[in-house]
């Protein structure tokens, strides 16, 4: 079978791609596209390492196939900086030793900023449930809810 | 495999009924993708119907609303109406996965899973849900508790697919809860699951109430003297007693990786009372 | 919260103590960092592994006709291209393995020994072909009985795994093969005696599940031999020499072709210590000639990857009335997986550890079972035993009637204890933590209804080991370090910080890198919490030895002799008046004269790194339990530990706050669950249940800082003791919520809610499980 041609615009640059129906779109990003920040930690919607924006909603790339990206707006992690500029999250993570191994990290990035966009200004527990799609197995998750609210915080503020 | 995203209803049921091989509905694909990676399950043809707008849309109809099937969990919680009307049937759909989850995850997806555990189906039957197929020889309506027979196993042809999900009106003073157990608080699948949905009169007695467990029989119930047992009541101690009672007579689970028998028959007594006792709270301010 | 007590502050840091940004940091928060599977070669094939679908069997042949002639395959390897390996035992972290077992552990040989066990790997051009491949492989098995579980292994009658299997340690030799491969025995004292002088006396038995590291990133490699035999691998690894010399061992290749990288590790805590898919990638790829490369699901990593042992403990304690225990007994029964290696030694040397004791034994066994080998997991063996003892001194200081703060302070070991398992211990750190938690906000605050605390110690050796450093001065003054551990979570930044410390410049200035096997001298892994600790002490060393060899190129261009200068504040400076007027340099300006002085400057360090010092750990738990269904949440929790020196306070903290969520999750969910056949239920992060953020509160620390006098800034490892004080903390805690002790883990909510029914149906009697 032929493969798909996707159109579609990633962290704001159009893209094409060739894929299979099976391929998911984590697979597209990652294979094809070489966007590698986004990462496979069980493919089955578990850990949310693979976390990304589709027109805006926040899903796990790996449970959502490559041919469905077609015309859709994705961002991944590579877009969340403004060029050199870390994304407040990005700075707050790393003042707060929010990520120990960093595997998880691009997801939970990408998720907790899904969530300030929503709720500028989340209590810890709306933190936790929102972010309990996201698995890290290092930190015990103290650090990267202290790095949220410190970031929500600040976006407020400025 | 062939992908295919037709964008009308009478289109996706003609590839589906004209494939030869095994073809699958994509909603969400929340169930369907993870069943493809473990090779539990590989269709020769899958036909993604979120283009079709009749089950991407929640309308009002007969003072209820009329619930697309492929309506994601967040969408449903952010609709303007629905969770305050069904606070208890949108809190289940949102008990499904994680945010990301949420984002795809669709209440026509977790009734066709055909899983026992399902956490929104207990919500639909509370709710006395009626839903309407689609397929080859055209459209007809099943009510949820229906539709689900054995684990993976559904009262639906070939061809056919979930249209749309028909949550009646709402007398005054109504409302649902839904409940469920598992061990962590979130990401993990239920081990018994109960939605209650219950309607008081002016002096808060108890007019009708359906109740309804998940996760404690090879199919989600509807268990009638659950709802005997409060109808006609305000819900006293010797009612939730009886309602207790009811909900865990009507449990024939199964030991398995996720909760024993005895666990199982406990719990939903427990989580029918809880359920009854938020439902009937909502109803007073409803 | 977060605080620090510290023993004496004696010495100023300018640097150390700090909390800089990690240099690797950006990399990781902009998804730049290239972790196992983010590598990519041109040209590279796809591996994959068919695994046995039985705990058991005999493989009576494999039949790879078929797969091999499939268009895209372009190499198979089955046990036919690995020679068998002699007996022979290797140190892999604070474990022995033996290459007779890695060989097998790789790919089966006569028998495949666990559900999961690799039979044979194919190379192909698509992952689609690849996957094609395996089901065309026929495998001939002839299924065997099964057993899982240690004490049933024990029994006479059990399945035996290995048919040459006799037990060690026990004289005479049994004549008969067993699934015990060793048993182990510590003595010190006369326990007959001191159960004799004992007013109360406690004796249990205790049963755990074996738990998986949980580790986010999969292992992932890829591998490139060239046509002349040199290879390169790319792997996620906690030890990349050690990848390198079992491949070379496995493969019987000399080690000087095989170059190994480390990428950045996405978790490992103990289970990145061994190799699995490396030596097949290599395999693959000197067969097909092309890169391979080879990534597990995360099925697979519950099947095949090592988890640390399930065990069945007993221990007896006896103790006076004033709570001084003066007998300690335990019997250790660890599962080690398809082959020998279970951490039960160790296990057996922590279980009294925490203790000034006078009268102990401890037994352990050391037993094979169908499941994966058990890797390395934080404090191997650890948790498990100071689980079963930590929560027998809890209910004798109950039964005493005994703060259980106080019970401890009576028997905690001080500097100048004689350890059970042999050593006198140096400055330690576990008296100060118990003065620490007992004046701990979290300690002395309220409790809400159905809620209960607990507390219990925890120790763990740490350890030191082979090292190399290198730090080059550059052109500009910026120093570039190697290091060979790789950074699991911070190293980078607490090298820099103490190469920075040393040489008196800003941390900014130092790069540190993790250096591949060629162009840095041999490292032994990152685990035994010795990376701060070893590479650490390698980078202070050559951070010395680049200041002496800056004070030798200013003596050399100022023309004094060597002894006329000094190194103070960061630069070098003539020692005194009659040394001559000369503008002090720092680095800086040392780096511009380098090349007329006598070459590039570097400071290298290749030491085998002695001297670790124990971490004690302290955890207070508050745990609330549902008397209605038995669900536990943890509501408060506090970590309190001896760190020597903090380097990066921040990733101190880390260490703590991670392993007490793991610890966490292995009290309350965390489990294999096996079908009769032997097969996991549970391979999946949905059903094997580790903690996710709703099911935790904060967690609180106070960081103790007893140094270690043996490193130069007083550092000791503090990453695995954490993982050691949760199991007991949360059972004491659990006991006081819900009224039942409870003596099996995880303390999931069906064994809870049948605890407390029992106890009502019993009017109150205790209740065991
Ligand atoms: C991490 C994770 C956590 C989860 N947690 C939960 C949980 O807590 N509770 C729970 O109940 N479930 C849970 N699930 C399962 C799943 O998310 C739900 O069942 C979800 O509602 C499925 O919806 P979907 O739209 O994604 O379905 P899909 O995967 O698209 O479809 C599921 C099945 O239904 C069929 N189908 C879908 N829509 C229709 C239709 N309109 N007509 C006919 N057939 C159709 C598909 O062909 C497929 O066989 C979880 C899944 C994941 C990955
Ligand atoms: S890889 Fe997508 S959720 Fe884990
Ligand atoms: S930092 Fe390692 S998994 Fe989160």
């Amino acid at each position: 079978m032929a493969k798909h041609h996707v159109s579609a615009t990633v962290n704001g640059d159009a893209v094409e791609f060739l894929c299979e129906s099976e391929q998911t779109l984590l697979d597209c990003l990652r294979d094809e596209l070489d966007l590698t920040g986004a990462k496979e930690g069980c493919s089955s919607g578990d850990c949310g390492a693979c976390s990304v924006m589709v027109d805006g909603r926040l899903v796990c790339s790996c449970l959502v196939l490559g041919v469905e990206a077609s015309g859709k707006s994705i961002e991944t992690i590579e877009g969340l900086s403004d060029g050199e500029k870390l994304h407040p999250l990005q700075q707050k993570f790393l003042e707060h030793a929010a990520l120990q191994c960093g595997i998880c990290t691009p997801g939970f990035l990408v998720a907790s900023k899904a969530l300030l966009e929503k709720h500028p200004n989340p209590t810890e527990t709306e933190i936790r449930y929102w972010l309990a799609g996201n698995l890290c197995r290092c930190t015990g998750y103290d650090k990267i809810i202290r790095a949220v609210i410190d970031a929500a915080a600040e976006m407020r503020g400025a | 495999m062939r992908y295919e995203a037709p964008d009308t209803i009478d289109a996706a049921v003609k590839l589906l009924a004209g494939e030869a091989g095994l073809a699958r509905v994509l909603a969400g694909g929340t169930d369907l993708l993870v069943q493809m990676r473990s090779d539990v399950v590989s269709p020769d043809l899958v036909v993604d119907i979120k283009k079709i707008s009749e089950l991407r849309q929640v309308k009002e109809e007969a003072g209820g609303f009329r619930v697309g099937a492929a309506v994601t969990g967040a969408e449903l919680k952010e609709h303007a109406k629905l969770p305050k009307a069904w606070p208890g049937l949108v809190e289940a759909a949102n008990l499904i996965g994680s945010t990301q989850v949420q984002g795809r995850a669709t209440m026509g997806g977790n009734l066709c899973n055909g899983s026992p555990a399902a956490d929104s189906v207990p919500g639909l039957i509370a709710a006395g849900a009626t839903a309407t197929l689609v397929g080859p020889n055209g459209r007809r309506d099943l009510k949820v508790e229906d539709i689900m027979l054995a684990p993976r196993k559904l009262a639906l042809t070939k061809g056919e697919i979930v249209a749309s999900f028909l949550l009646p009106a709402r007398p005054a003073r109504s409302s649902d809860a839904y409940l469920r157990f598992i061990p962590r608080t979130e990401m993990d699948i239920a081990v018994v699951g109960c939605g209650v949905s219950l309607t008081l009169d002016p002096s808060g007695t108890c007019t009708a109430a359906r109740v309804s467990l998940g996760a404690v029989a090879a199919r989600p119930l509807l268990v009638e003297d659950a709802a005997k047992a409060i109808i006609g009541t305000k819900l006293n101690h010797a009612a939730l007693a009886k309602l207790e009672a009811a909900a865990r007579a009507a449990c024939k689970p199964i030991d398995d990786k996720r909760g024993t028998v005895e666990f199982r028959i406990d719990v939903a007594g427990v989580l029918a009372r809880r359920a009854a006792l938020i439902a009937q709270e909502r109803a007073r301010k409803a | 919260m977060q605080e620090r007590v510290k023993k004496d502050p004696e010495r100023e840091f300018r640097v150390v103590g700090t909390r800089p940004i990690r240099p690797d940091g950006a990399d990781k928060v902009t998804g730049r960092a290239k972790f196992g599977a983010d590598f990519k070669m041109a040209g590279q094939l796809v591996g994959k592994v068919l695994r046995s679908p039985h705990a058991h069997a005999r493989i009576k042949g494999i039949d790879v006709s078929k797969a091999a002639v499939l268009p895209g395959v372009k190499a198979i390897v089955t046990r036919d291209d690995f020679k068998d390996q002699g007996s022979e035992f290797v140190p892999a972290g604070e474990m022995l393995v033996n290459y007779r077992d890695v060989v097998r552990n790789v790919l089966a040989r006569e028998k495949a020994l666990f559900e999961g066990h690799p039979i044979a790997a194919v190379a192909a051009t698509s992952e689609k072909i690849a996957r094609e491949a395996l089901r065309l492989i026929k495998v001939d098995y002839e299924v065997l009985p099964h057993v899982l579980d240690a004490v049933e292994a024990m029994k006479p009658d059990a399945p035996v795994l290995h048919e040459d299997m006799i037990t060690a340690g026990v004289t005479p030799p049994p004549t008969k093969a067993s699934n015990v491969a060793k048993r182990i025995e510590f003595v010190m004292g006369d326990i007959q005696k001191g159960f004799k002088d004992a007013d109360v006396i406690v004796e249990r038995e205790f049963n755990t599940k074996p738990v998986h590291q949980g580790y986010i990133e999969p292992h992932a490699v890829v591998a490139s031999v060239s046509e002349d035999g040199s290879a390169e691998v790319w792997v996620t690894t906690q030890g990349h020499w050690i990848v390198r010399a079992h491949c070379a061992r496995l493969l019987g290749w000399d080690i000087s072709k095989i170059r190994v990288t480390a990428s950045e590790i996405g978790g490992g805590f103990g289970g990145k210590t061994v190799v699995y898919l490396e030596p097949l990638a290599l395999a693959l790829s000197k067969k097909a000639r092309k890169p391979v490369k080879m990534v597990m699901n995360r099925e697979e990593v519950f099947r095949a990857s090592g988890p640390t042992s399930g065990a069945n403990i007993w221990v007896k304690i006896g103790a006076k009335k004033d709570g001084r225990i003066v007998a300690g007994e335990a019997i250790l029964k660890y599962q080690a997986g398809a082959f020998q290696g279970s951490p039960v030694q160790p296990g057996c040397m922590c279980a009294f550890a925490p203790y000034d004791l006078e009268n102990v034994k401890v037994v352990g066994y050391d037993v094979v079972t169908n499941r994966p080998k058990v890797a390395a997991y934080r404090a191997p063996g650890g948790p498990i035993s100071e689980y079963a003892v930590e929560s027998v001194v809890d209910e004798i200081a109950e039964q005493l009637g005994l703060d259980p703060i106080e019970m401890r302070l009576k028997n905690a070991a001080k500097e100048g204890t004689k350890a059970a398992y042999g050593p006198k211990f140096g400055p330690i750190g576990l008296v100060e933590g118990l003065e620490a938690a007992k004046g701990s906000p979290h300690w002395n605050a309220p409790l809400g209804k159905n809620q209960g605390r607990g507390i219990a110690a925890g120790f763990w050796f740490n350890i030191g080991g082979e090292t190399t450093v290198s730090l080059q001065l550059n052109e500009d003054g910026t120093l570039s370090l190697m290091a060979g551990t790789p950074d699991v979570g911070g190293l980078r930044a607490s090298l820099s910080m103490m190469a920075a410390e040393e040489l008196g410049v800003d941390v900014a200035k130092v790069r540190p890198i993790i250096a591949d096997t060629s162009s840095l001298g041999y490292n032994f892994l990152t685990g035994g919490s010795r990376s701060t600790f070893s590479s650490g002490m390698a980078t202070v060393e050559a951070a010395r030895a680049m200041i002496k060899e800056a004070c030798v190129r200013a003596s050399k261009l100022w023309e004094i002799p060597l002894d006329a200068v000094t190194w103070e504040d960061g630069k070098v400076r003539p020692a005194g008046d009659n040394a001559g007027k000369h503008e002090a340099m720092d680095l800086g300006d040392i780096a511009k004269i380098a090349g007329k002085t006598g070459g590039p400057i570097v400071g290298y360090s290749a030491i085998t790194a002695h001297g670790a010092a124990p971490s004690f750990g302290v955890h207070i738990a508050d745990a609330e339990v549902d008397p209605e269904t038995g669900k536990t949440t943890i509501t408060r929790y506090t970590v309190i530990q001896d760190a020597g020196k903090a380097v990066h306070p921040a990733y101190v903290e880390g260490q703590f706050q991670g392993g007490a969520a793991q610890g966490i999750g292995w009290a309350l969910n965390e489990e294999y669950i096996y079908d009769d056949n032997g097969r996991l239920e549970n391979p999946g992060f949905l059903d094997y249940r580790m903690p996710v953020a709703s099911d935790l509160p904060m967690i609180d620390t106070i960081i103790v800082e007893v140094p270690n006098p043996r490193h130069p800034y007083g550092v000791r490892g503090v990453g695995e003791t954490p993982i050691v004080p949760p199991m007991a903390a949360i059972a004491a805690a659990v006991k006081r919520a819900s009224g039942v002790r409870f003596f099996e883990l995880p303390m999931s909510p069906p064994k809870i809610l049948a605890g407390m029914k029992a106890v009502k149906a019993n009017g109150g009697a205790k209740a065991t499980t």
